[in-house]
């Protein structure tokens, strides 16, 4: 608990640097659009001073939820783990959910503050199973598999992309290396608290390490040259042989008891495939064409570790063989099919063929793929195309929670759970909606209503990326 | 298209001769279709609630209420929800970027020279490619396709419907537009290569332009045909650009580019449309001053590199400069190999502007930019039977396009 105060601070501090940063790029707009658009330019000149007291009246509120309660109160409420509330009312105090109710029947604790947020919809804030934000540098070019990496240690927490990011309702993310080798290096899932350093983003377990699972990929991104595999029978032997590896270093550990003389030198990367098998890391797996999902369910059973099967473009081929595997699927929707010949086969009816067959689903954005803001967009195509509301609902919140492990901790507005979520202007799938606030652990981190939070919302001068886009594998295709 | 109507139509067509002549379409005795709208949004004047659309020969026969409009014998009756225009991409390369992304059916963009204006989109169009299907069955029944940004002047544009076995079914303009690309995209310092920068870039464009002005004027002063310059394709194609008859597409993004854009379009008295436009917020006076219509890069264009600084709020803000734009999907490298100028349209219905506004951008004010409203944009008697048929709001992320309909045929009818 102490530690988390200190995050709180910390990033208290982190955003009044934050918005000194916007407040800047928010001028040089304010001077760059002069004449043309006066409204906003109006509203770029008067924050300077607003903006601080603004800032002030901030810490305090932060302050007085803490110890507080906060009742946001009128509002649709859809808790994702039951039915929605038309009018509602949550509770949240200390980070965490106290209650969630119908308006009429729950009770609010006396002294709590009210927020009226009538006629808005409210849901759990939203969980990104697979994002690239933040300039992520995994595993380098040296070999297809470097188990040992660690993407938190290349994580810039001031990435504009964050800021979408909470624009667009995100919470949780699971930021990945990328796609380009058989296995690139352990993912970290964040909090989206704001900060100044990875470590204030990180959600802990019960021994206080950072959480976050292994990347793996199979088909055409980890194929190239030397030492990289050429073909699919290369990747998975590739593979197989690691996993063998690990095993041995396993057993001669076991073996060896407390004999220290015994013992094989430790090696990081090894340690992480041991706690693949043991099921305590997630492997999280890019693969598309169907006989490739069959490929990693395979070696899965081979080896015993625990997959998230990622993207899918295929999985409708072989929506059977990956329920009867009990495999979640993380799945991406992009507005056409093609572009890679792995992706020509790509539907909008992945979602609602998966959900039939029984399997769990999610979505993710991947991104730079797709825009982190329109993340609820992608599970409002697979309703297009079949999904029903409430599996579209559990994709973005509750599956991808369960998928890193948090469903208990995330997910769902359910008491006792992280006071994470996202107030709606309208229904979360309709194009007319915009995500009015987002809340993480009862602390508002972005408002649409703040000039410089809503430059990120919809774009504009200064909105620009202060790092370079992630685009695994992105090439020009032909000339 | 069946086999039959389309061949129909291709006997029904004749292109004539060159660049910017529209090819006369005589309508097929078999395209007779009415359609029942809940709401028929004409373009022309409000929606019609419980409204028909009547299609004979091809073209549009009758469009009124259901009191008012007697459906004849013999047409095929369809029903839906909400009833527009068939929907227009302002700018895409579909039929020249195909869904396997490899180099066999990547034609879009032709490396060997910065400035190619000959090349025609015509020549590069592949009307089987999946993905002219797939923008179709979500309404999409005129395409303006062709090279992609990329090289300095990559080559022309044109204007197709979205059927047809071959183009010549397809074509509606041969030669719509040339492009050129104010983009660090054309810019080739790194291979060594000209151009390397903007003032470089800007410096070519002016030098080609002049080059083809003294063409112009020796090829029509000089009489004697031993004196007369050589025929140069390259040429012939700036002269017409010169000349009026052929606007310039030009991408760019930056504020600095667009007013080079801009800066060009003066100097030589020319026709421009601006396309991608990121910043157009920055200069939106100088814009309007230009009388420049602009193809809003697609809303959900990764915010990437010049255009990092997009906004959805930029087709709202051209509306309140009166400055006439219009929707396109633009070219992707990647992924989604085409995007669906429905669902970027859509984007900006959801930012700032109303949905008549949306679905002009798609249609009447789209075709209107491109000059080919005498045939397509609004469903107005006379005009080509083009039309989109939906089961809810058209823009809705949940709403399907649920039929499709060019010149009378029924081109699509899944729903999507």
């Amino acid at each position: 608990m102490k530690l988390r105060a200190c995050g709180i601070k910390r990033a208290v501090r982190g955003r009044r640097a934050l918005r000194a940063g916007v407040l800047v790029a928010g001028l040089l707009a304010s001077v760059a659009v002069r004449g043309t658009a006066p409204a906003r330019s109006a509203v770029s000149q008067g924050v300077a001073p607003a903006a601080r007291s603004a800032e002030t009246l901030q810490e305090t509120d932060v302050a007085a939820r803490e110890t507080g309660a906060t009742a946001f109160v009128g509002a649709r409420v859809i808790p994702v783990s039951g039915p929605e509330i038309p009018v509602g009312t949550l509770v949240v105090q200390g980070g965490r959910i106290l209650t969630v109710g119908p308006a009429e029947s729950t009770l609010i604790p006396e002294g709590a503050a009210r927020i009226d947020v009538a006629g808005k919809v409210i849901m759990p804030g939203l969980v990104c199973t697979h994002s690239h934000i933040g300039g992520v540098g995994g595993a380098d070019s040296s070999a297809p598999m470097q188990p040992e990496i660690r993407i938190y240690d290349s994580i810039n927490v001031r990435d504009s992309g964050f800021r979408r990011a909470v624009a667009g309702g995100l919470t949780t993310l699971n930021l990945m290396p990328g796609s380009g080798h058989l296995l690139s290096g352990q993912t970290v899932y964040v909090k989206l608290r704001g900060g100044d350093r990875i470590e204030d983003w990180f959600i802990l377990d019960a021994e206080r390490r950072p959480t976050g699972g292994i990347k793996m990929a199979n088909g055409t991104n980890s194929m190239r040259d030397k030492p990289f595999p050429g073909t699919r029978g290369k990747s998975a032997a590739i593979v197989r042989e690691m996993f063998v590896k690990a095993q041995e270093y396993r057993d001669r550990i076991a073996a060896a008891g407390d004999d220290l003389s015994k013992r094989p030198a430790r090696d990081l990367g090894l340690e992480m495939l041991v706690e693949a098998m043991r099921g305590t890391k997630i492997v999280h797996h890019h693969t598309h064409r169907a006989d490739d999902i069959i490929t990693v369910l395979r070696l899965s059973k081979e080896f015993g570790f625990r997959v998230v099967l990622h993207h899918v473009s295929e999985a409708w081929k072989v929506a059977d063989e990956i329920a009867a595997a009990g495999a979640p699927c993380s799945a991406i929707l992009v507005d056409s099919p093609g572009g890679k010949l792995e992706a020509r086969d790509l539907v909008f009816e992945t979602g609602s063929v998966l959900e039939k067959a029984g399997v769990k689903l999610a979505f993710h954005t991947d991104d730079w793929i797709t825009d982190s803001r329109l993340f609820l967009r992608m599970p409002a195509l697979a309703m297009r195309a079949g999904l029903s509301r409430e599996a579209a609902l559990r994709s973005v919140t509750l599956s991808g929670a369960e998928m890193l492990d948090l469903g208990d901790r995330i997910g769902s507005l359910s008491p006792g759970k992280d006071a994470d979520f996202v107030i709606l202007s309208g229904d979360p799938f309709s194009v007319y909606t915009d995500v009015l606030e987002t809340w993480v652990e009862g602390r508002k981190v972005f408002d649409r209503s703040d000039p410089k939070d809503r430059l990120h919302a919809v774009g504009g001068y200064g909105a620009g990326r202060d790092q370079a886009p992630y685009l695994c594998c992105v090439e020009e295709a032909g000339k | 298209m069946s086999n039959a109507g389309s061949k129909a139509a291709a006997r029904g067509r004749r292109i004539v001769a060159w660049a910017g002549i529209v090819a006369l379409a005589v309508g097929t005795a078999e395209a007779q279709v009415a359609v029942r709208g809940k709401v028929v949004h004409t373009m022309a004047g409000p929606p019609i609630s419980d409204g028909v659309v009547v299609i004979t020969g091809g073209k549009i026969a009758a469009v009124g209420s259901a009191a008012d409009v007697r459906i004849p014998e013999g047409h095929r009756v369809l029903e839906a929800a909400v009833v527009t225009p068939g929907l227009i991409d302002a700018h895409a390369t579909a039929g020249l970027t195909g869904i396997l992304n490899i180099p066999h059916d990547q034609d879009q963009l032709e490396r060997s020279e910065p400035m190619q204006p000959q090349l025609r989109a015509l020549d590069a169009y592949n009307t089987f490619d999946e993905l002219v299907a797939y923008v179709r069955s979500f309404g999409v029944t005129t395409l303006h396709t062709g090279h992609a940004p990329g090289e300095l002047i990559p080559g022309q544009t044109m204007i197709v419907k979205t059927a047809g076995r071959t183009v010549e079914d397809a074509v509606v303009v041969p030669t719509a537009c040339v492009a050129v690309c104010l983009s660090t995209a054309a810019q080739k310092e790194e291979r060594g290569q000209s151009p390397g920068t903007r003032g470089k870039m800007m410096s070519m464009l002016r030098a080609e332009l002049v080059r083809a002005q003294e063409y112009l004027a020796r090829r029509e002063k000089v009489s004697e045909l031993g004196k007369r310059p050589t025929r140069d394709l390259k040429l012939e194609v700036l002269a017409e650009v010169l000349a009026g008859r052929l606007p310039l597409l030009v991408t760019a993004h930056r504020a600095q580019d667009i007013a080079g854009a801009l800066r060009l379009a003066k100097e030589f008295k020319l026709r421009i449309i601006l396309d991608g436009a990121a910043e157009a917020y920055i200069l939106l006076d100088e814009i309007k001053a230009a009388g420049v219509p602009v193809i809003v890069h697609p809303l959900m264009q990764r915010a990437v590199g010049e255009a990092e600084n997009l906004s959805f709020e930029t087709p709202a803000k051209l509306r309140d400069a009166g400055i006439p734009f219009a929707f396109q999907s633009g070219y992707e490298s990647y992924v989604p190999k085409t995007r669906v100028v429905l669902l970027e349209a859509a984007i900006a219905a959801g930012n700032g502007l109303s949905f008549d506004e949306a679905l002009r951008g798609l249609t009447i004010d789209a075709a209107r930019m491109l000059g080919v409203a005498d045939r397509v944009g609004s469903l107005q008697p006379g005009k080509d039977g083009d039309l989109a048929l939906f089961d809810a709001d058209p823009f809705e992320y949940t709403s399907h396009c649920i039929g499709v309909i060019i010149e009378g045929e029924i081109v699509s009818d899944v729903k999507r």
